[in-house]
């Protein structure tokens, strides 16, 4: 049988394609090297060699790279559905019964949702709850809903939470292990899916804690965390085509934060700048600035953050020209504050 | 006048209540055997005792509701609960939650009673430094497993704990204590939910539905009523009795505990107290989240419970 359908009307000129938010949802560079659920991985690795550790997700396993664990090791995998309360509620209680729980959700709902459970049933008793967080600060176009630029803000007011901002591969497949060691709460920026790698061109161990100095320069000092130390690096690298050495300290743990290792290289004539992937109320710009006032250094620092605002739906690389954690945007910045 | 903070009983439960279940298999209120019945009863009257103790010190609390639970916490510490009095981290134990962490008042005098908190200790209620604060908390009370108070939160942290208890093999169970005004919170319908989808037949909650919130009457405030069918459509072995006849409440933990073995099911017991038992004077004043007692009337008070404890009518 034969059938003639009519064909759409094509005369009219192509329009030109539009950028969706999700086709360019990667905010790794073409062509860059990338490790695939790195997280997933870790736990998998970690739980190899420690019999307690469990995971839960709240309906984000294939979004948080959970599902890898769950694959791996499906009876010590418990899927709690779409109730964040629940989530680390029950997290706790795995807790109190002397496992090592990791649990996953998107970073807006850890922090805005389910804030009080995991404040009065993991942090006040100070248990052993591994908080994994997907899509912190601008790694979504998704909007506010999905957008969490605010969660360190929310979370450093949290006494006994470790909070670690990792920025690529080779940062959380080390800091998943010691997150497991550690006591107390925690909570992990996760980077998903393809994260970039980029720490393993330098000399470099993540150790929980600390702050590292990546490189070294002369004339300005970059502090930063999470993806932002690796376009910190870029920027670093561009800039040097205008003649300013930079150098990039690498603050991976935000709370407890390692104000010793900053402060002494914050305490020169260099111009500093801090860089984050969160908003400028209440991350890593303001640890910083505590620090430098607690000290009565009297310096002055530039924050390269997102603004105080409810950002714009849109794809990622639009974002974050426009928000200012493009690395051309970091470059502009620096060279104005240096003329 | 003298007073008498001395209860009449003079033994109180043994320190360690380490029970063979096996035993446990009254199925109605008529096959609880007689002698643990009376044995509650005791139990519970003495904890209304130490409540009542504990009040006058602080010459207010949350009296009311420790009278109106001190049957429920009875049969639980003194029939049901597996621990060992010298030992509260006992890995083997069984753990109690009190979710509803105002309700401390009458926790600790259960704990007491089970020989957990000396009782002599229990005079230091709510006063500064002392390891028994007005809101029950895990980090300053032996026996005291979780930090209510935050109200939502104890039937979230249970299923954890009989999710990590049933990986780890352990037949350990958990009880979580919660109030009708806890309905009200969202978290507990979502740890509802997953109790069930988990299949925690190790998980026993049980309600206190004293028809009373902060503001006011339960179905003024915000109405949780059809209580019973909510928990039968969560899939729960739901049972509602009277949570005053401990009879009648030994019958249904014992039932609780045959469900849980034979399907994997959560059990909830639904509990319905009176605000003050076992002191008419309370029970007939204008009920209050936070009851009013003068300071004259407490020996009255402990007089009236004891009375009825006896069977005796109210002085």
């Amino acid at each position: 049988m034969s059938t003639t359908t009519e064909a759409p009307d094509t005369t009219t000129a192509a329009k030109p394609k539009l950028k969706t938010s999700a086709m360019i949802a990667s905010f790794a560079d073409a062509g860059q090297k990338t490790s695939s659920a790195p997280f997933g991985h870790a736990l998998v690795k970690a739980a190899q060699e420690n019999d307690k550790i469990v995971g839960l997700t709240a309906d984000l396993g294939k979004y948080t790279d959970m599902h890898i664990f769950a694959k791996a090791f499906p009876e010590r995998f418990f899927q709690m559905g779409m109730a964040e309360q629940l989530l680390f509620g029950a997290a706790a209680g795995l807790a109190e019964t002397g496992l090592v729980p990791f649990a996953s959700t998107y970073s807006v709902f850890a922090a805005r949702r389910a804030y009080d459970f995991l404040c009065l049933d993991a942090a006040e008793p100070n248990l052993n709850v591994n908080i994994v967080g997907g899509l912190p600060g601008l790694t979504t176009g998704y909007g506010p809903s999905h957008q969490a630029t605010e969660d360190m803000a929310i979370f450093r007011g949290m006494p006994n939470l470790t909070i670690v901002d990792p920025c690529d591969s080779i940062d959380i497949e080390q800091a998943v292990p010691q997150l497991a060691a550690s006591e107390g709460p925690t909570y992990l920026r996760l980077l998903r899916g393809n994260v970039p790698t980029v720490l393993d061109e330098y000399d470099y161990t993540f150790e929980l804690g600390k702050a590292k100095v990546l490189r070294g320069g002369n004339d300005v000092v970059f502090i930063s965390s999470g993806l932002m130390t690796m376009r910190a690096l870029q920027a670093a690298k561009a800039l040097a085509a205008h003649n300013v050495d930079v150098a990039v300290v690498h603050t991976p743990t935000i709370k407890p934060f390692d104000a010793a290792t900053v402060l002494a290289e914050i305490n020169t004539d260099r111009l500093a700048v801090t860089l984050e992937n969160h908003s400028v109320v209440g991350g890593l710009f303001e640890t910083v600035a505590s620090a430098v006032v607690t000290a009565g250094l009297g310096k002055r620092v530039v924050p390269v953050a997102l603004p105080d605002q409810f950002l714009d739906a849109g794809a990622l690389p639009t974002l974050h020209d426009r928000y200012g954690l493009a690395v051309d945007r970091i470059v502009a910045k620096v060279l104005a504050e240096l003329v | 006048m003298t007073t008498t903070h001395e209860a009449k009983t003079e033994t109180a439960m043994p320190v360690s209540n380490v029970q063979d279940r096996a035993t446990q298999t009254g199925v109605s209120p008529a096959d609880v055997p007689q002698d643990r019945i009376e044995r509650t009863r005791a139990a519970a009257y003495r904890i209304r005792h130490h409540a009542l103790n504990m009040g006058e010190v602080q010459g207010q609390g949350y009296v009311g509701q420790a009278l109106g639970a001190a049957d429920m916490l009875a049969t639980v510490y003194g029939d049901q609960l597996r621990f060992r009095a010298e030992d509260p981290h006992w890995e083997a134990r069984d753990r109690f939650l009190l979710s509803t962490g105002h309700y401390a008042i009458g926790h600790y005098a259960a704990l007491a009673e089970a020989g957990i908190v000396p009782i002599e200790e229990l005079e230091t209620y709510g006063s500064d430094d002392s390891r028994l604060p007005m809101s029950g908390m895990s980090t300053y009370t032996p026996g005291m497993e979780i930090s209510g108070g935050s109200l939502g939160h104890g039937l979230s942290i249970a299923v954890g704990m009989a999710l990590g208890l049933r990986y780890q093999g352990s037949d350990s169970r958990v009880f979580n204590f919660l109030s009708d005004g806890e309905l009200d919170e969202g978290s507990t319908w979502e740890a509802a939910m997953g109790a069930h989808h988990h299949q925690l037949g190790n998980l026993t909650a049980m309600v206190d539905i004293n028809a009373l919130q902060a503001d006011g009457k339960t179905d003024t405030v915000l109405r949780t009523e059809p209580v019973t069918e909510k928990w039968e459509s969560f899939g729960w072995y739901t049972q509602r009795v009277d949570g005053n006849d401990v009879g009648g409440l030994l019958a249904a933990f014992d039932k609780a505990a045959a469900q849980a073995a034979a399907v994997g099911r959560p059990s909830v017991i639904l509990c319905d107290t009176k605000v003050g038992r076992g002191v008419p004077l309370l029970e007939n004043r204008e009920k209050a989240h936070f009851m009013r007692i003068e300071e004259h009337e407490w020996q009255t008070c402990r007089e009236q419970l004891t009375a009825g404890y006896e069977g005796k009518a109210s002085a």
